[in-house]
This record gives C-alpha cells, sequence and structure tokens, in this order.
C-alpha cells in the first residue's frame, strides 16, 4: 500500500497544533513536518501539545513512533498535552509509557582506554589463576576419591568417552603421523644425502617421533578433536541448567562429567601416540627405502639400533602430559561456559588455543628437564 | 472486554484436509478451520497431540503430507518463493523459549527484521525497535543481551520481535508457559490490546485454561486419539454445549476440575 501520510504543524500563542491524516506506512520517506513538529515541541515557548487526526484512514508503528516521542517530549517538559485520536492510538500510547523505564536499567556504552583495558586485563588474571587453581584442587580430589573407589562416575560414561578419543580418533591419527613422517624424512634426507649418510635418517624419524613428534602431534590432533568437543558439550549442559541440575542433585559435575573424560584422554593419548609413532617411522621407512634406496632390512637395523627404549618412555610421558592438559582445558572452559550459545562458541575456541599452548609450554618444561636430567 | 471480531471480517487463515507426519507416521489428519482476521484463535488439545506442529505447518517451518493452508486465496506450500516471502513479512512470531539471538542486545534483536524487509534508516529502526520494546514493558533494557534478562523479559522481547513488522497475523508458542499468574494476566492484556489496536489476528498454542476463557474468540481443540480436531469454536459456548462436553470440553472441564482438586487438596494439607 502506497503512503500517504499528512500533518499539518502549526503554533500559536504558545500552542502547538498537530494534525494528521491519510495513511501512514513504514517508508524511509517522512514528511518533513514530523522533523519540525519534533522540533517545535521542545521551542521554550512552546506550553502546550494539541494532537488530532483529520480522516485518518490507516496506519501502523509509523505513526505510533511519532506520536510517542511528541509525548514523551511533552511530558519532560511538563506542558500541556491534549490528545484528541482515536481510542486504538489513545491506548496504544498508553500502553508504551505504561511500564516507566526501570531505573538503573538504562546502560551507558563505555569503551575503556588502553592504559584502562591494559589494568582491566592484569587485574583479571588474578582472579582468574585462582578460579582455575580452584578447578584444578577439584580434579585432584576427584581423583584421589576415585582412587578410593568413592567417585561418583558411570562407567557408560567413561566407555563412551574411551571410544571417542579412542577408536574414532584412529583414522586422522594415521594420516597425520604418516605424513608426518614422510616429511621429517624427506627434510633429513635433503641434507644426510650432501655427506653420504643417508642411513641415519632412519635415527632422524625414529628417535624425533618416538621421543617428542609423536606425542604432539597426537596431542595437537586431539585438542581440535576431543578438547573441542568437551568445551562444546559441557557448555551446552552449562547452557541447558543439566549442570545446575547435577548440583542440585548434590553430585559434583567434577566427579560426574569431568573425572570420566580426563580418565579417557590420560589413558587413551599414550596409547594413541605408541600407534602415532609407528605410522610415523612407517612413514620415514617409505622415503628410505623408495626415494633413497636403502634396502628394507637396513633401514629397520638401523632404526633398531639408534632407537633405545628410553626414547618411547619419555614420548609416553610427553603424552600422559598432554592427555591431561587436554581434558582440563577443555573441561574448565566448558564447565565455566556463560549461558549463550555465543558463550559455547567462545568456550569451544579457547579450549582448542589453551590445550595447543598448553602442549607446547609442557613440551618445553619437559624437554628442559630431561635436558637437565641427561635423559 | 473482549471485542470479538465481527462476523463480517474477511478469512485470513483456511486450512483444507490438512494431513501432517514425520516420516510414515501420521502425526494428524483431516484438519480444517478458519481463521478470519482479528480472531485470537487458540491451538489446545493434551501434550504430543501436535499442537507446535500444526503451528509450524501454519508458520511454514514444515511441509504437510497433504492438504492446503491458504492465506487470503494463496496456498502458502504451492506458492512460488516471493509469494512466500510476501506472507512471510505479515506475519511475526513468537517462540516458545523467546528464541533471541543471543550475541545481539534486544534493541539488535528487534531491529534485525525491519533492516531485513524496510528501507528505514537507523535512527528510525532504533526508534522502531525502541517503541516495540516500551510496548511490551522492557523500556530502557535496549542494550541488554538476552543471557542478561530474566525468561519472562525474553519472552516479552521475543513478542516486541514479532511485533517488529506490523505483522497481519501472530503465532505465539506457548506464550504463557513459564510466566507467574500476573505477568500471564498482563501478556493477556496486550494480545487483546494488540488485537483490538492494531488489529492483528493471533493464532495462539496454549493450555492456559484461563487465558482461553479470558481472551480466545475460538479453540481448536486437538485429539490424542483420533489424531484430529475433536472441536472447534468459541470456548465459552462449547463449555456449555452438552455435545461437545464429552470430547474437547471434557479436557477444558477436567483441568478445571483438576485445578479445584489440587486445591482442595493444598487447603486439607494446610489445615
Amino acid at each position: 500500500m502506497i503512503s500517504d501520510m499528512r500533518i499539518h504543524v502549526d503554533s500559536e500563542r504558545g500552542c502547538l497544533n498537530i494534525t494528521v491524516g491519510g495513511t501512514w506506512r513504514l517508508s524511509p520517506e517522512r514528511p518533513e513536518e514530523i522533523q519540525r513538529a519534533l522540533q517545535l515541541v521542545n521551542e521554550p515557548q512552546i506550553t502546550g501539545v494539541l494532537i488530532k487526526e483529520d480522516g485518518l484512514s490507516t496506519w501502523d508503528s509509523s505513526l505510533l513512533v511519532f506520536l510517542v516521542q511528541i509525548v514523551r517530549s511533552a511530558r519532560e517538559r511538563k506542558i500541556a498535552l491534549d490528545l484528541q485520536l482515536s481510542e486504538g492510538l489513545n491506548r496504544l500510547i498508553a500502553l508504551a509509557f505504561e511500564v516507566k523505564s526501570q531505573q538503573g536499567s538504562q546502560r551507558e556504552r563505555h569503551l575503556p582506554g588502553f592504559l584502562e583495558g591494559i589494568g582491566e586485563k592484569v587485574l583479571s588474571v588474578f582472579p582468574r589463576l585462582t578460579d582455575f587453581l580452584e578447578f584444578l584442587g577439584d580434579v585432584v580430589s576427584a581423583l584421589s576419591r576415585f582412587v578410593l573407589g568413592r567417585a561418583t562416575m558411570r562407567k557408560q560414561d567413561f566407555l563412551s568417552a574411551l571410544h571417542e578419543c579412542s577408536i574414532q580418533a584412529l583414522p586422522i591419527v594415521a594420516v597425520t603421523n604418516l605424513l608426518f613422517g614422510l616429511i621429517l624424512a624427506f627434510v633429513g634426507a635433503v641434507q644426510l644425502t650432501q655427506f653420504g649418510v643417508q642411513i641415519y635418517v632412519a635415527g632422524l624419524v625414529g628417535i624425533g617421533m618416538l621421543r617428542v613428534m609423536g606425542a604432539v602431534m597426537v596431542g595437537i590432533v586431539m585438542s581440535g578433536r576431543v578438547g573441542a568437543s568437551y568445551a562444546a558439550l559441557l557448555g551446552t549442559m552449562q547452557v541447558n541448567e543439566e549442570i545446575d541440575a547435577l548440583t542440585t542433585l548434590g553430585i559434583s559435575p567434577v566427579e560426574f562429567l569431568i573425572l570420566p573424560r580426563i580418565l579417557a584422554l590420560v589413558l587413551m593419548v599414550p596409547l594413541l601416540t605408541i600407534y602415532a609413532d609407528l605410522m610415523g617411522i612407517f612413514g620415514g621407512y617409505l622415503v628410505g627405502t623408495i626415494m633413497l634406496d636403502i634396502p628394507p632390512v637396513q633401514y629397520l637395523n638401523a632404526t633398531m639400533s639408534m632407537v633405545k627404549f628410553s626414547h618411547g618412555l619419555i614420548g609416553l610421558v610427553y603424552a600422559t602430559m598432554f592427555g591431561f592438559v587436554i581434558a582440563l582445558a577443555g573441561c574448565y572452559q566448558g564447565l565455566r561456559c556463560g549461558r549463550s550459545a555465543q558463550a559455547v562458541g567462545q568456550a569451544t575456541t579457547t579450549a582448542v588455543v589453551h590445550s595447543i599452548v598448553g602442549i607446547i609450554v609442557m613440551t618445553a618444561i619437559i624437554t628442559i628437564i630431561c635436558n637437565v636430567l641427561g635423559i | 472486554m473482549t471485542q470479538s471480531p465481527k462476523l463480517s471480517n474477511p478469512t485470513l487463515i483456511s486450512v483444507r484436509d490438512l494431513t501432517v507426519g514425520y516420516g510414515s507416521f501420521i502425526l494428524m489428519k483431516s484438519i480444517s478451520f478458519e481463521v478470519k482476521a482479528g480472531e485470537i484463535c487458540f491451538i489446545t488439545g493434551g501434550s504430543g497431540c501436535g499442537k507446535s506442529t500444526l503451528l509450524k505447518v501454519l508458520m511454514g517451518l514444515k511441509s504437510p503430507k497433504m492438504g492446503q493452508v491458504l492465506y487470503g486465496d494463496e496456498d502458502f506450500w504451492k506458492a512460488d518463493a516471493n509469494a512466500r516471502q510476501a506472507i512471510k513479512r505479515n506475519t511475526g512470531v513468537l517462540f516458545q523459549s523467546g528464541a533471541l539471538w543471543s550475541s545481539m542486545t534486544l534493541a539488535e534483536n528487534v531491529a534485525l527484521p525491519l533492516q531485513q524487509y524496510t528501507d528505514l534508516s537507523q535512527e528510525q529502526i532504533a526508534e522502531l525497535a525502541s517503541l516495540k520494546l516500551a510496548l511490551t514493558g522492557l523500556a530502557g533494557f535496549e542494550d541488554y543481551y538476552p543471557s542478561e534478562i530474566s525468561g519472562g523479559m525474553r519472552k516479552r522481547a521475543g513478542l516486541a520481535r514479532a511485533l517488529a513488522l506490523d505483522p497481519a497475523i501472530l503465532f505465539l508458542d506457548e506464550p504463557s508457559a513459564g510466566l507467574d499468574p500476573v505477568s500471564s494476566r498482563h501478556l493477556d492484556d496486550l494480545i487483546l490490546e494488540l488485537r483490538d489496536t492494531l488489529k492483528a489476528t493471533f493464532m495462539i498454542v496454549s493450555h492456559e485454561l484461563d487465558s482461553i476463557f479470558a481472551i480466545a474468540d475460538k479453540i481448536i481443540y486437538l485429539d490424542n486419539q483420533t489424531r484430529t480436531i475433536q472441536a472447534q469454536g468459541d470456548p465459552r459456548r462449547l463449555k456449555e454445549d452438552p455435545e461437545t462436553a464429552l470430547c474437547a470440553l471434557d479436557f477444558l472441564t477436567r483441568g478445571a476440575a483438576g485445578k479445584a482438586l489440587e486445591k482442595s487438596n493444598c487447603e486439607k494439607t494446610g489445615s
């Protein structure tokens, strides 16, 4: 329907007369009289407002929003107001003012300055740190209750968590580590062939994968695959008040939801790492035998002689720690998630970022410790 | 007091011989009814009888297996994309949980339909969003996010969003579920007010008997057993009609009787 907004505005002897008529439809073009009326109503010489209708046929919110603005200004200035309008319009205007804007509900948008922003960040570090330590304490106490056989944990939850981070993760772990073994061998081969010692590719790949790289690769894959899913799952449970429901029943969410997931990852990441190591070594073997023409038996013998059992053990220490870090980051973010869809998204992203950073920091720490101990 | 729409009002929604289901499962069959412009029509019935699903078919979220949903003369499910868009532009929906977009403030939630469908300036849109929020009693909450307000307020904000485009038809899915009796009563008054002033038509899924008797012009009672409409019409008249007392109004009267029973039990416990 075409909009035919009719409005007449005049002021005489301090009284603002507004007459509306025609058809009012939402439209970007508005009569200039609307703006004039909105300005006039705030002029000091205006001491009264009369709004009436003349030949008003159909109208929508475009008329209502204009009238409400005039009425609001008139009320704020405490000037006389006379509404000679149809019952429907009068009632809607009354409805718009029925519930007063609640005190303190209005918000000022405040963007912190540069220094204020830094200050806020620094001040938020300590509470966040204590909150995380509190969570870590809960986890440790849940683990000790588990060891004593007193934890409230369902076997099914543990088994399904195991399933999620074991068999389901095998294909992606295989592909990434096979390719990583290939890449490692390729990079090594280019340098080592120059000295004619390409057989050392076997040692490079074997030691590299077993000692640290297998565990790191599994850690990164699992933080994207499982850590993110833990955060999203627990976050959604938080939004749906499922975690509150557990708490009110007196069941610890840490024991019931988080313990099975931590145990599953701590158990499975080392096992996946053994599998990843084998896949990586197989990748190196392919490069060694096909590209560098090393006889298969010689390649395997070289691997066996250069790789020590302790390398594998150190790799498993890394893997166990990574499993713990990933589960901790995912569960912590999920449990501390806000109550909106956006918060779930944020929790998931933060969980992945924190677990990858955690993996790298943990790698550095263990490497330095091994170096100091000379192993 | 309810001003029932005149009988001469044109028919706005006609549903003819509708069959609705999931896969091979038939949830409802032979559903036919008409709603006139300006009517407040309640869809009611026991849990699981398909009230919300019927509303989804009417809103265009789920296609029926058979039958027609006519808006004026246009069959929604046979219409082309443009015609469907035009029908949707003319409808507003309040979902059961409010379904506000959590990453947007209340004002932004209400403004989005206006940005999508109109060429209004940002300033005009902001004014309209504030007006709709004020009409639903949320003046001053423009900059709040849905997670920062109460459930009842979320519902009212959902209604403000549904009203954004001044739609001719409003679909409300359990509008008073989870609200306290006073808020629920206010919502009923608001629905009446909007019907009388903006001439909007309401299709409401609810089993709140108080609301039904207070504001409904018409109810459509779906039955779990027969999987179809068992009674339709003015709830007050249906309640007095001995013919229908056995089916639909059994639900209504039993509901009322149930409440009376609960009350007497409470009194007994109290004494």
